[in-house]
């Protein structure tokens, strides 16, 4: 097990590697530069700023220099925030996302996995078509439309919660974010959930545990519920990304200070740094999960147990 | 008849009906059956007879939109309509049931040990550890190796014939009164089948419980059963005991069942009759790669060193368990996977042939599948499917003569041309057979490869296809290579037979020559395997 969690990681160099290599070249074919303000600035200005990044080298040299720093693990000065580098950013901003992802997650597992089944239980009556439905909408509206009307109701005409922000970490500022990050996830795990479960109850060998006269609770949850979270958890990765990237709508709807903003900021003012620093954070956060499914996979198959 | 004993399970005027789409499809339509004590009632027929269903209905197993009515009393208590619940302190324990497929009806996330303790548990309310105890138990009855070690195997680590001894084993651990076998031997190789019965037999003779044998094979029942029904759409049609229905068949069903050997042989070719298609050395290995990033790969020869001369007219039968490397075989002479050795088609060398240059040969060098529900695309007509091959090997033909093609191909195949315009699904399995040897013969091939044309088809659909199958070689002058492992329907294909085993032939000549003087050990194992049971 640990072999194989290693030979992982290192086969995630080369993958961190090209990914790094893609976007550094594709961010700087894209028109426009950092500097490229709305009113130009004095071309000695701007000579002395490109000196002073580096940004005047040949683009080789510069990719060089940004590998070599990225590895001892400095990725560079923002060139919006310019007080911060890129490394302090992420850093400054991740426990916040790291935490609203965390209980997206948990709650989009959770409650996609418990209305996916009970659908699935109570195929074509009155629950499923719901179930359905709303992860339906769940799953076409997005969560810039979400987060204002559950801030419109909760926040603003029940006052129940805060409408953004931080406040002092309690809990009750993350509910509504949670709410409007882990929906469209939560929609995706009922519907896999669903479908697998549905096919699961239909195979031979639950046919046999009714044979046997196994109770409802033991063929539900111990032999049609373990075949059916696989291709579920297949998803938790994707879904890790999907949660990440979301968090940059969500965020800003609700004035908390993650790493969401990031995505956005960077890439529109062509911030190159904090841009490639994003993208390797993902990169990072899809490996770890594709890992992590990869390991659970073998603990709920044995057929593909890993030795 | 005779006295029988004591009746444990009366089933009166029982029916089974589906609600589909289509309306109420009526399965069983009112049977009567008894169970006696210790006995065996074999319950015989066709795909489609309800003799399933109506085991299904009576354990609660129907798929959702079916229904049962009528009556089914084990011991006095009806059955029929009783809750799940009340249901579930019978099923697993008084009355367990076997199933046709060992590879799918065990879990394969969980332990064989841990799937044997699981209705012991329920069932007796004792502990996992003691009824792991009683598993270990269970597998030595059962005739499974290293039962201390396989007590935590997986199902996918096991044989199916291993497997179906699994399912034993778990049917036994209550020890119930009635044993439920479900097509138990029709998966498994014919070696296997026997054993498999004879465990059944034995295990029978030692508890004195009573066994339900649902099969469409009466060949396996007569040595087995003491009482016989014999079941067609839905109805019982003729029931008795083993030995009348034997010796007196009433009905014509019946006698056809019994007939259970297609019946006709093929006459050899000429002897000078020229070399159509020869191999000589195959050999074919399969390298088991680990995986990116891990050293070592090991290889598995699967055909070594075999030796095969077709000639025209005839057709030779290769026999074999599965494993023994014969669709290998075949998949190596029409070079469609990659294997070593040399190969003629005619008087050209196709040893070092790729795929481009075997192309414009392939129109001559047909294949047919066993799966006629797997090898047929469900979402192409009929129409489309058989005449796939025209495109690529007439390419200059108009629609319309595509279409008169289409037409003259279904014909021969004994198909109404209209049903070119409908789906495979709208099929039986005898009839999507039709078409997937229409669209071989479409191309006018002069060497066919059947890979267990007639293994899914019930005995009746078999004659017909292997009649059919005859009857276009005559015609066109065909050679066919005949695969299976059915050896009576090899007798009625084929003039010359090899029989393989691990890879390589073990022995080869004459069919009657094999069949009636096998040299072999192995092939008198599997002759008597498959006609005398």
């Amino acid at each position: 097990m640990i072999a194989f969690i290693l030979r992982r990681l290192a086969s995630a160099v080369p993958t961190l590697f090209i990914v790094v290599t893609i976007s550094f070249f594709l961010m700087r074919f894209a028109p426009g530069g950092p500097f490229n303000l709305e009113r130009p600035l004095p071309p000695a200005t701007m000579e002395n700023l490109m000196r002073t990044y580096h940004l005047d080298q040949p683009l080789w040299r510069q990719y060089m220099t940004y590998l070599g720093n990225a590895v001892t693990g400095d990725f560079g000065p923002s060139y919006i925030y310019h007080d911060n580098n890129v490394a302090q950013l992420i850093g400054k901003g991740l426990p916040y996302s790291m935490e609203l992802g965390f209980y997206a997650l948990l709650l989009a597992v959770i409650g996609g996995v418990i209305a996916g089944t009970v659908a699935a239980l109570k195929q074509n009556s009155l629950i499923d078509f719901a179930v359905m439905s709303v992860s339906t909408i769940g799953v076409t509206v997005p969560n810039f439309v979400v987060g204002p009307v559950l801030t419109l109701i909760f926040a603003i005409m029940l006052s129940w919660l805060p409408a953004g922000g931080w406040g002092d970490g309690s809990f009750r500022f993350l509910i509504l974010p949670i709410i409007a990050l882990a929906l469209p996830q939560l929609a995706v795990f009922a519907r896999l959930t669903r479908g697998s479960m549905i096919e699961a109850l239909n195979t031979d060998h639950i046919r046999t545990a009714k044979a046997y006269g196994l109770p409802v609770r033991s063929v539900v949850i111990t032999h049609a519920m373990r075949g059916a979270l696989l291709p579920v958890v297949s998803y938790l990765a994707p879904c890790a990304a999907a949660l990440l990237t979301g968090s940059a709508v969500v965020e800003t709807i609700f004035t908390i200070p993650g790493v969401g903003r990031y995505f956005v900021l960077g890439a529109i003012n062509r911030d190159y740094t904090l841009v490639m620093g994003t993208v390797i954070l993902v990169a990072i956060f899809v490996i770890v999960f594709n890992l992590v499914v990869d390991i659970l996979y073998g603990l709920l198959d044995p057929r593909v147990r890993h030795d | 008849m005779a006295d029988r004993k004591e009746t444990i399970l009366t089933v009166r005027g029982l029916k089974v009906d589906f609600t589909t789409p289509d309306g109420t499809v009526e399965a069983v339509k009112g049977i009567d059956l008894d169970v006696h004590a210790g006995e065996t009632l074999a319950v015989v027929g066709e795909s489609g007879s309800g003799k399933s269903q109506t085991m299904m209905g009576i354990m609660g197993l129907l798929a959702k939109n079916g229904r049962v009515t009528g009556s089914a009393r084990y011991r006095g208590e009806e059955l029929v309509g009783l809750p799940a619940k009340a249901l579930n302190r019978v099923r697993g324990s008084k009355i367990t049931m076997i199933f046709q497929e060992p590879m799918t009806s065990l879990d394969p996330l969980y332990t064989i040990g841990r799937q044997i303790s699981e209705p012991i548990v329920h069932h007796r309310g004792v502990t996992l550890k003691e009824a792991k105890k009683r598993a270990f138990e269970l597998l030595e009855l059962v005739g499974i190796p290293e039962p201390a070690r396989r007590i935590d195997s997986y199902p996918h680590e096991l044989s199916g014939g291993q497997r179906q001894r699994v399912m034993i084993a778990m049917a036994l651990a209550n020890d119930p009164d009635i044993l439920i076998a479900d097509e138990p031997t029709t998966a498994l190789d014919v070696t296997i089948q026997a054993q498999i019965l004879d465990l059944l037999k034995t295990l029978q003779k030692r508890f004195g419980m009573s066994i339900v044998l649902i099969t469409h094979d009466l060949g396996i029942v007569k040595h087995f059963a003491d009482l016989v029904a014999v079941m067609r759409r839905g109805e019982v049609v003729e029931h008795g005991t083993a030995a009348e229905i034997f010796a007196r068949p009433k009905t014509d069903y019946t006698k056809m069942l019994l007939a259970a050997e297609p019946s006709g042989r093929k006459s050899p070719p000429a002897d000078d009759a020229p070399i159509i298609l020869e191999g000589r050395d195959v050999a074919v290995d399969y390298t088991l790669s680990p995986g990116f990033l891990r050293g070592g790969s090991s290889v598995f020869r699967a055909v070594e060193g075999v030796n095969l001369r077709l000639r025209h007219g005839q057709t030779i039968g290769i026999v074999g368990e599965s494993g023994s490397g014969k669709s290998t075989l075949g998949r190596a002479l029409l070079r469609l996977l990659p294997a070593s050795g040399h190969y003629r088609f005619g008087a050209t060398d196709i040893s070092n042939f790729d795929r481009s240059a075997m192309r414009p040969l392939r129109r001559e060098l047909q294949l047919v599948f066993q799966d006629p529900y797997g090898s047929l695309s469900p979402r192409r007509t009929v129409g489309e499917i058989i005449t796939e091959g025209l495109y690529v090997h007439e390419p200059e033909l108009s629609r319309a003569d595509r279409d008169r093609r289409a037409v003259a191909a279904l014909k021969e195949v004994g198909l109404d041309p209209a049903s070119r315009n409908r789906y495979p699904h709208e099929f039986s399995g005898g009839q999507r057979q039709r078409i997937a040897i229409a669209r071989a013969m479409i191309l006018k091939p002069k060497v066919v490869i059947l890979d267990e044309p007639t293994s899914a088809l019930d005995r009746s659909v078999q004659q017909q296809v292997i009649e059919l199958l005859r009857d276009l070689q005559a015609k066109h002058g065909l050679s066919y290579i005949f695969i299976s492992h059915d050896l009576s329907v090899v007798r009625a294909m084929s003039d010359y037979v090899i029989v393989m085993k691990n890879g390589r032939i073990v022995e080869e000549g004459d069919t009657d020559a094999i069949f009636e003087a096998p040299k072999e050990a192995y092939t008198r194992t599997l002759i008597g395997a498959a006609f005398n049971v």
